[in-house]
C-alpha cells in the first residue's frame, strides 16, 4: 500500500481504536494518528461505572499499555478538534494547531441527549458518558446529597443507579416508559427487571417524567418536578434518556450530516477521503432488517472499524453485520440476547416460547417464526454461547433443535444449575417436540447447584 | 456495618493483640538438668559448660535470655572458629529447645485460657465478622470499594498488615525462641493429636488451617450464588484440614511417618532428601506406601489429573498455599501485576526455580546411590541454600508476607516449581482453557483486574481468543467477575483449543479464506 499516507482518526472509542489497530496490521506503511482530547489512552467507556464503584482504578479500563501505541505507531494526539477544513483536507485545534490529514475517520462517538428540561445545565444535573462525567459525578456526589433522580430507564441510567447505591445515596428512577427499557424488552423481561432494581431499594417510578429541575439559591439542583406534579427533593440528577451523535463541531460544514455523519454501507461520507464510524455515524439506510441507521453500541462500533480498516486497505466491501448479539447487566442480572428479539411481534407470524424460573430473576426466550425456525433468543440470568447461538440463527434451526442443544449452548460456570433442563422440560409440554431431555452428569449430582 | 460484624471484628482485634503479647510474659531459667536433657549426647558436656554462667539466674524476658544464652554459646563458637577448629564448633541451634524448657510463664500454666484468649477469640472474631456478610443483599459480585479501601488496596492498613505478616514469618523461620510461649500454648492441642509437644511448625499449621477455616467462610459469603466457588473453597478447606494438618499429626501418634499426602515435589523439595527417604524405608508398608505415592503423584498424578482438568486441579482445589492464597489472599487478588513486564520475570523466575529444585534433587539422589560419596558437602549446602532462599524466604516471607503489596500469589506466580511444572502440562497438553464467548467482550477489565496470576484476560477476550497459559490455576473469578457473560473455565478436546480469530464473530462483511 501506500507508503506515507497519513490516516487521522477522531476519536479513540472503541470504533476508532479498533480501526486504527486494524489499519495498522493491513499496512504497516501508513501513518496513523489517533486524536483524542478526552483521554490520552483508549479506555473501556463501559468500565466508567466500575471506577466509581471501586472495583477498579481508572487505568484498569484501558485495555493495551501505553507501550502498545508506540510499539504499533499509532502516534496519539491529545488534543480537540475546533474544526475541520475538508477542502485543504487538514484539522484545527482548539490550541490553534493544524494538521494535515490524506484520509479522515471521524469516530466522535455520542453525547448524552438533553431535552431542553427546565434547569437541565444547574449544578449537579448530569449525563455519563465520558471520562470527564465520571469526574463530574465523582465531585458532585461526594457530599451533601441526600437523595439523587435519574431520568430515563436505559442501560446507563440503571448503571448510575448502582453506582450511587454504593455511596448509599437512595435514588428515585423516573422512566417515562410503561416498564423497564420496554422499548427493547418484552413484558415479561422488562418486569424482571423492575422487580430486580426494587429488590435493589430503587424507587422506581414508571410511568413517570420530568418537567423541571429546581434550582437553590446557589445554582445548584435541589428538587426535581415529575409530570405528575410531584416535587421530589434531590442533590443530584442523572440525566440517561439516550444519546445522541457527538458532532456538533462538523454542523454547517460541507459534510452532509443529519442526527449523525451519513454514510453509505462503506461508511463513506459526501465527502472523498472523509469516513465515519460507530455511534456518529447514520447509516442511508439500516444495515440489515433489524437494525436502525445510526448504531450505538459497543460491538457495532467494533464491527465498523474493522470494516473500514479493511476497505482503507483492500477492495472496498460493504457493511454486513451477522446476526444481532448484544448484553448488559443488571445490577446482579446478567442479559444476553442472540437474533432478533424486538418488544413486540405479531402473534400470527411470530411464535413466543417464554420460561422464568421460580426466583423470578432467571427467563429464556425464544422466538420463532410460523414454520417454527429460531428467530433470536433473550436469556436472563444464565449465559449463552455465542458461536452456537449465532450458528442457530444463521441456519435457521428449528426450535425443537436448538432445545436438543441447548446443554451446549449454556455458558455458564461449572457446577452452576442446569436451567436448560428445566427450560427443555417447559418446551417440551408447551410447544412439544423430539427431543431427549439433558442428564445431570454424575458429578453435577453430586455437587452442582440444583435449579 | 451491623452490630455482630463490629462486635466480630473488635473479637478479632482483642485476640491478635493478646496474641501479640503473649510472646513477652513470663520468666526463663536455666539449669544444668535442662540443658543435659535437652542437648545431644556429642554436646552435653561442651554444653552444660558453656552455659553454666547462666544456670539459676532468672531472666525477665525472651530477650535477655537469648542474649545471655547467645553470648555464652557464640564466645565460645567465635573462638574455635577463629582458631579454625571446624569440627570442634557445634552448629546445632539449641536455642529454641533451651529457651522452651527454660520458660516459666502464665501461658505455660494456663495454655488453654491464653489460647482461647488469643487464637480463640480471633477465630470466634472471624467468624462472627464473616458468617453473615450480605445477609441482605442478593447474590452478586461484591467487589465494591476495594480499591477504595486501604487494607485492600496498598494504604496504611495494608502496609501494617503486610509488615506483620513479614515480621511474623521472620520471626518464625529464623527466630523462633522468641515465640516458645505461643508453642506452649498449642502444645496440649499437639499432645491430642500426636501424642508430642508442639513445635513452631504446628503452632504455624494451627494458624494456618484456622485461617484458612475462617476465610473459607468469608469466601462462602462473598461467592454465594457461585457453585464452582463455593466447592473449590470447600475443598481447599478440607484439603488443608485433613490432610496437611490432622493426618500427619495422627501418622505420628500411630507412630508412621510424618507425611502430608497431596504435598508433590517439587513443591515439596525434601521428598527425596536422605532423611526423608531412609524415614519411608524405615516406615515398613505405610513407609514403602507414601514413597510410591509420592512418586506416582510426580509422574502419573500431575500429568493425568492436569490433561483432564488443567492445573486448577491442584493450585485452587488441592495445594495448601494455593488454599491460603484463596481464603486469607483473596482480598489481595487484584494487586496482581498485569503488565507483560511482570510476564517476563515471571517465566525467567519461576523456571529458574523448577530449574534448581530438580538440579538439588538430582544431585541428592546421585549422591544417596553412591553412599554419600558424589558431592556430599555439596548437597548439604545446597539444601540449605535452597530451604533459606526458596523454602522460607520466597515461599513464606514473600508468599505470604506480600499479599497486601503483590497480590496473592506471588509465590505461586514466580517461585513455585510444581506450578512450573504443572504449567508446562497445562500450556502444552491440556484440555482446559478459558473459552471467550464469541465476540461478547466490552473490554471493561474485570477479569484482569481480579486475575491473582496477574493474566491479562482481556487481551484475549477481547480479541474473541480462549485463553491458554500456563500460570492459569483455575480460580474462576474472571468468569465470576465478568459483567457479560464471556469466559467459562472448560475442558474439552484439545482440537481449536488455541484459536484465532482475525475478524470477531458477528461481521460478516469480510470474508477471510484461513
Amino acid at each position: 500500500m501506500s507508503q506515507s499516507r497519513h490516516i487521522v482518526i477522531i476519536g479513540n472509542g472503541i470504533s476508532g481504536v479498533t480501526c486504527a489497530r486494524n489499519l495498522r496490521k493491513l499496512d504497516s506503511g501508513a501513518r496513523i494518528t489517533l486524536i483524542s482530547g478526552e483521554s490520552k489512552y483508549f479506555f473501556s467507556r463501559t468500565a466508567l461505572m466500575y471506577v466509581f464503584m471501586g472495583h477498579m482504578k481508572f487505568e484498569h479500563t484501558q485495555p493495551y499499555e501505553p507501550w502498545f501505541w508506540e510499539k504499533n505507531r499509532i502516534d496519539l494526539k491529545e488534543a480537540w478538534v475546533k474544526q475541520v477544513d475538508f477542502e485543504g483536507k487538514s484539522l484545527l485545534f482548539s490550541s490553534g494547531e493544524k494538521l494535515a490529514y490524506d484520509a479522515l475517520v471521524i469516530a466522535t462517538g455520542s453525547k448524552p441527549n438533553k431535552f431542553g428540561w427546565p434547569g437541565q445545565d444547574l449544578i449537579g444535573v448530569q449525563g455519563l458518558y465520558s471520562k470527564q462525567d465520571l469526574e463530574l459525578m465523582e465531585k458532585n456526589t461526594q457530599s451533601g446529597v441526600q437523595r439523587a433522580a435519574i431520568v430515563g430507564g436505559g442501560l446507563i441510567g440503571i448503571e448510575m443507579a448502582e453506582m450511587l447505591a454504593y455511596k448509599k445515596i437512595p435514588v428515585t428512577f423516573l422512566v417515562r416508559e410503561k416498564g423497564f427499557w420496554d422499548n427493547v424488552l418484552p413484558k415479561e423481561e422488562s418486569e424482571l427487571v423492575s422487580r430486580h432494581i426494587r429488590e435493589h431499594h430503587i424507587d422506581l417510578r414508571l410511568e413517570t417524567e420530568l418537567k423541571e429541575i429546581l434550582s437553590d439559591s446557589n445554582g445548584r439542583v435541589r428538587a426535581v418536578i415529575t409530570s405528575i406534579g410531584e416535587e421530589i427533593p434531590c442533590q443530584f440528577v442523572g440525566l440517561t434518556a439516550g444519546v445522541t451523535p457527538n458532532i456538533d463541531f462538523l454542523r454547517n460544514t460541507v459534510l452532509q450530516v443529519n442526527r449523525g455523519v451519513k454514510v453509505d454501507e462503506y461508511f463513506q461520507t459526501n465527502i472523498p477521503d472523509v469516513f465515519a464510524i460507530g455511534d456518529c455515524a447514520e447509516f442511508e439506510k439500516p444495515p440489515a432488517a433489524d437494525r436502525r441507521n445510526i448504531e450505538q453500541v459497543w460491538y457495532t462500533g467494533r464491527m465498523h472499524g474493522e470494516t473500514l480498516a479493511y476497505n482503507l486497505c483492500n477492495k472496498p466491501v460493504p457493511y454486513r453485520p451477522g446476526v444481532w448479539f448484544n448484553s448488559a447487566k443488571f445490577l446482579d442480572i446478567e442479559y444476553q440476547t442472540y437474533g432478533t428479539v424486538p418488544p413486540t411481534w405479531d402473534e400470527s407470524q411470530v411464535k413466543s416460547f417464554y420460561w422464568e424460573h421460580a426466583s423470578g430473576k432467571v427467563c429464556f426466550r425464544m422466538l420463532m417464526n410460523s414454520s417454527g425456525q429460531i428467530l433470536g433468543v433473550n436469556n436472563f440470568g444464565f449465559r449463552l454461547r455465542h458461536e452456537l447461538m449465532d450458528r442457530a440463527i444463521r441456519e435457521k434451526w428449528s426450535g425443537g433443535k436448538v432445545m436438543a442443544r441447548l446443554k451446549h449452548a449454556n455458558f455458564d460456570p461449572e457446577f452452576f444449575a442446569p436451567y436448560y433442563i428445566e427450560i427443555q422440560n417447559a418446551f417440551k409440554t408447551e410447544i412439544g417436540g423430539h427431543f431427549h431431555l439433558a442428564k445431570k452428569s454424575f458429578i453435577q449430582k453430586l455437587f452442582g447447584a440444583s435449579v | 456495618m451491623k452490630g455482630i460484624e463490629k462486635l466480630g471484628l473488635g473479637l478479632f482485634l482483642i485476640g491478635l493483640i493478646v496474641f501479640l503479647i503473649i510472646p513477652f510474659l513470663g520468666t526463663y531459667t536455666l539449669s544444668e538438668d535442662l540443658v543435659l536433657a535437652k542437648t545431644k549426647d556429642i554436646h552435653q558436656e561442651k554444653m552444660a559448660e558453656i552455659l553454666e554462667p547462666m544456670y539459676g539466674k532468672e531472666y525477665g524476658s525472651s530477650f535477655s535470655f537469648l542474649a545471655a544464652f547467645g553470648e555464652n554459646f557464640g564466645t565460645y563458637n567465635d573462638q574455635l572458629k577463629s582458631q579454625q577448629l571446624w569440627d570442634q564448633v557445634i552448629w546445632d541451634d539449641y536455642s529454641f529447645a533451651l529457651a522452651f524448657s527454660a520458660l516459666q510463664s502464665p501461658v505455660r500454666e494456663n495454655p488453654w485460657l491464653y489460647f482461647g484468649l488469643s487464637i480463640g477469640l480471633a477465630v470466634l472474631g472471624g467468624f462472627l465478622y464473616n458468617f453473615r456478610q450480605y445477609q441482605n443483599e442478593p447474590a452478586g459480585i461484591k467487589n465494591n470499594g476495594i480499591f477504595h479501601s486501604s487494607l485492600k488496596n496498598k494504604g496504611l492498613i495494608g502496609m501494617l498488615t503486610g509488615s506483620f505478616l513479614i515480621l511474623f514469618y521472620v520471626v518464625l523461620y529464623w527466630f523462633p525462641a522468641y515465640l516458645v510461649n505461643l508453642v506452649w500454648m498449642v502444645s496440649p492441642i499437639s499432645e491430642i493429636l500426636s501424642g508430642n509437644p508442639a513445635s513452631q511448625w504446628f503452632l504455624y499449621g494451627l494458624i494456618y488451617t484456622l485461617a484458612i477455616i475462617v476465610m473459607g467462610i468469608r469466601m462462602f459469603r462473598k461467592y454465594r450464588g457461585n457453585k464452582y466457588q463455593q466447592l473449590r473453597t470447600a475443598s481447599v478447606m478440607f484439603f488443608q484440614t485433613a490432610f496437611a494438618f490432622l493426618i500427619p499429626e495422627i501418622l505420628v501418634l500411630l507412630n508412621q511417618p510424618y507425611f502430608d499426602f497431596k504435598n508433590i515435589w517439587p513443591l515439596d523439595y525434601d521428598f527425596f532428601y536422605d532423611y526423608q527417604i531412609s524415614a519411608f524405608l524405615s516406615g515398613g508398608g505405610v513407609g514403602m506406601f507414601m514413597l510410591i505415592w509420592g512418586i506416582l503423584l510426580i509422574i502419573v498424578g500431575v500429568p493425568v489429573f492436569t490433561y483432564f482438568f488443567g492445573k486448577r486441579w491442584y493450585c485452587s482445589w488441592v495445594c495448601g498455599c494455593g488454599g491460603l492464597a484463596e481464603t486469607v489472599g483473596d482480598p489481595f487478588r487484584q494487586l496482581s501485576d498485569k503488565s507483560v513486564k511482570a510476564w517476563k520475570y515471571e517465566r525467567v523466575i519461576i523456571h529458574s526455580v523448577l530449574v534448581l529444585a530438580v538440579v538439588m534433587t538430582v544431585v541428592t539422589i546421585a549422591n544417596y546411590f553412591s553412599g554419600f560419596s558424589f558431592l556430599g558437602n555439596v548437597t548439604n549446602q545446597l539444601h540449605s541454600f535452597y530451604g533459606f532462599a526458596i523454602g522460607s524466604a520466597f515461599a513464606g516471607v514473600v508468599g505470604t508476607g506480600f499479599y497486601p503489596f503483590m497480590g496473592n500469589r506471588v509465590w505461586c506466580r514466580f517461585g513455585c516449581p510444581l506450578a512450573a511444572y504443572l504449567g508446562i502440562v497445562q500450556r502444552f497438553k491440556s484440555r482446559f482453557r478459558i473459552t471467550t464467548n464469541g465476540g461478547q467482550c466490552i473490554s471493561c477489565g474485570n477479569c484482569s483486574t481480579y486475575c491473582e496470576m496477574g493474566i491479562d484476560v482481556r487481551w484475549y477476550a477481547q480479541r474473541g481468543q480462549n485463553i491458554v497459559r500456563s500460570s492459569c490455576v483455575g480460580c474462576g473469578v474472571c468468569s465470576a467477575v465478568c459483567p457479560r457473560g464471556v469466559l467459562k473455565l472448560e475442558n474439552g478436546p484439545e482440537e481449536n483449543r488455541i484459536n484465532d480469530l482475525p475478524i470477531i464473530i458477528g461481521n460478516d462483511s469480510i470474508k477471510i479464506n484461513l
